[in-house]
């Protein structure tokens, strides 16, 4: 009892990146409780192999199931999947990324199995032998350390808490026969909006644009800032521009937006309203422009320049160019 | 056609949250108390359906103390017809508040039950699928444009980067996200109405909890951080820190 299993989240046949920190979050777990690692997903034709690979980050037994009609998110035969499993194999804890698929999913299978569910966990611990973890309540506004009453014990991590790492597991590949029918909730493909745009709850940089930036036509100023960052940088946006029609609501952060954990996000022309920290004050390094010394984005930030953004970050991008140009 | 309602009472998402002492909680001494914004989707969407059919019954459901008949008598006055209160302080543990729903849900004829996507107090996001799920329904979490037919539903839910279509026969369950629709304002004609709509209340005991919340704190005040500089000038010190200190470029 004290195997962890972790779900492998695919888009089409593709691994997606969380799908990675919830095999890092698994076997971190493991190795404290001196368990192995399962992953499982469910997805279309050839999607078995990517997933196989998720050895390298520790799995030991990776169970695939294939058919045509996994292309799409299938909850029916992913909740089919999992109580199989769970009836098979006695594990301690069931792992989800806190995705919009996971935060789906999740529930289902907690309800399926009659066990108890955190979601959205920022910590992991083991305590007398027992997972205990710690979540965001209140739009982060409060902390909880929660245990389970019973095993196994599911939770749902947060995207960009547990950056994944290499460590080899023994990567048994192993088919699993699961029915596609009968479909409850029957999903489409997922219809991108604009091709290959990473989410901002999901960047591992974020580059967030408030008030200050005076009017939708000077995005071009952090459009090259996410530039120059590299892959893995998204844009975010304060409430105020987003109501004001400069931005997307896709890509608010804060209590009525997505809440993000980047390992970088930088802040500029953003107060730092509560609302706006409640969304953004797990993140990693916190950078804040601002041309007021009072900000209370200040009060949460790492690393504060005071000035006008407008020549601020048009420096900072240039250096930072350099710097990743140097082999950085 | 019969849509059930489920809403929550919570601290208004403007409190000072502060942790008691025993960490077992926070302090709701002088905490307003709102129906859960996310939840005003889900009634405005009801009472739209309704409206559009020009015909049908919206029942409001609430596990909550006493003073959650505030929440709902807001429900009703915002255009529900009729309300229950299953009476009991709701736990943390989403799973055991989804089976007290389920089991009153499970005795009462509807074709659709709406919920928010989310409590904005224990910020779990996980009742309506463990609902769905104890009742056999279908199920479309975090939906912002939702078309009802006879029979069934087609929904739009938000992923990363897009969306997804999701098809459901009735009855169903479904979340909703901000972007559905505006939730109108109880008028005084509304409020009003709602004093006399019928409200009823139940008694319920919980059953044991699958999670256990063992402690609460206060995010860390603060950090340590600091102004690297003024203007354009401190930008290359800022880049350089980024680069050997905090190691994020
Ligand atoms: C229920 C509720 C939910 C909310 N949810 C959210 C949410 O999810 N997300 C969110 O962000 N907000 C949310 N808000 C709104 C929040 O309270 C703030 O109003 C909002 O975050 C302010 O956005 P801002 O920082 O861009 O604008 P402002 O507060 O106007 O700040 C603009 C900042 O830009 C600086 N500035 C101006 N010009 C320059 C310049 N040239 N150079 C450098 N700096 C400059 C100013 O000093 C100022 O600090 C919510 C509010 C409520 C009531
Ligand atoms: N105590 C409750 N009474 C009625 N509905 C609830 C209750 N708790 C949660 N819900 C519903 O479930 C949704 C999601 O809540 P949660 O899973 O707790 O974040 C809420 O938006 C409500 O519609």
């Amino acid at each position: 009892m004290s195997d962890v299993l972790a779900y492998a989240e695919l888009r089409g046949s593709q691994l997606r990146g969380v799908a990675r920190e919830t095999v890092t979050g698994a076997r971190r777990l493991a190795d404290e409780l001196g368990g192995d690692v399962h992953v499982v997903s469910v997805g279309p034709p050839g999607s078995g192999e990517e997933v196989a690979s998720l050895a390298d980050y520790g799995a030991d037994r990776i169970f695939t199931a294939e058919d045509g009609e996994f292309g799409a998110y299938h909850p029916d035969a992913l909740v089919r999947a999992f109580q199989y499993l769970a009836d098979q194999e006695e594990y301690a804890a069931i792992l989800f990324p806190a995705s919009a698929r996971g935060k789906d999913l999740a529930p289902r299978v907690a309800a399926r199995l009659g066990r108890g569910l955190a979601t959205e966990i920022t910590d992991l611990e083991v305590e007398d032998g027992e997972p205990v973890v710690t979540r965001p309540t209140y739009a982060d506004k409060a902390y909880a350390r929660v245990g389970f009453t019973e095993s196994p014990a599911l939770m749902s991590i947060r995207p960009n808490v547990f950056i994944p790492e290499e460590s080899q597991g023994s990567g048994e590949h192993e088919e699993l026969e699961v029915d596609a029918d009968p479909v409850r909730t029957r999903v489409s493909p997922v219809e991108t909006s604009e091709e290959g745009k990473l989410d901002v709850a999901e960047a591992s940089q974020v580059v967030s644009g408030g008030r200050g930036m005076q009017g939708p036509d000077n995005w071009s100023l952090l459009e090259d800032l996410v530039d120059a960052l590299g892959p893995g940088t998204a844009l975010g946006a304060s409430r105020a521009v987003v109501d004001a029609g400069w931005r997307p609501h896709a890509e608010q952060v804060g209590q009525t937006g997505k809440v993000v954990s980047p390992n970088l996000y930088v802040a500029v022309g953003i107060s730092g309203a509560i609302q706006h920290l409640a969304g953004m004050r797990t993140s990693n390094v916190i950078v804040a422009i601002n041309k007021d010394p009072e900000a209370p984005i200040f009060d949460v930030a790492d690393y504060g320049i005071i000035g006008d953004l407008f020549e601020v970050v048009p420096e900072l991008t240039e250096e930072i160019r350099k710097i990743r140009g140097d082999g950085g | 056609m019969n849509i059930i309602v489920c809403v929550k009472r919570v601290p208004d998402s403007g409190t000072r949250v502060r942790v008691t002492g025993d960490g077992r909680g926070i302090d709701t001494s002088g905490v307003k108390y709102v129906v859960n914004p996310y939840d005003e989707f889900a009634v405005e969407e009801a009472i739209q359906i309704r409206e559009e059919r020009g015909e049908g019954q919206v029942t409001a459901l609430c596990l909550g103390p006493d003073e959650a008949e505030e929440q709902l008598r807001n429900a009703l006055a915002m255009g529900a017809d009729d309300a229950v209160l299953l009476e009991a302080e709701p736990p943390m543990d989403g799973l055991t508040v989804a089976r007290e729903l389920a089991a009153e849900l499970e005795d009462r004829d509807f074709d659709l039950l709406l919920f928010g996507k989310q409590a904005i107090d224990d910020d779990n996001m996980q009742v309506p699928p463990m609902v769905a799920e104890i009742l056999g329904l279908p199920c479309a979490t975090v939906v912002v444009d939702l078309d009802v037919e006879d029979g069934r539903a087609v929904a739009r839910r938000e992923v990363e980067g897009g969306h997804e279509m999701v098809e459901l026969e009735l009855p169903a369950v479904v979340s909703t996200q901000k972007g559905l629709n505006e939730p109108r304002y109880a008028d005084l004609k509304g409020i009003m109405a709602a004093k006399k709509k019928p409200l009823e209340k139940k008694e319920v005991e919980l059953a044991e909890a699958s999670t256990e919340l063992l402690s609460m704190r206060e995010p860390e005040e603060g950090t340590d951080g600091e102004i690297v500089g003024e203007g354009a000038e401190a930008a290359p010190e800022l880049a350089r820190r980024l680069h050997e200190e905090a190691k994020v470029l």
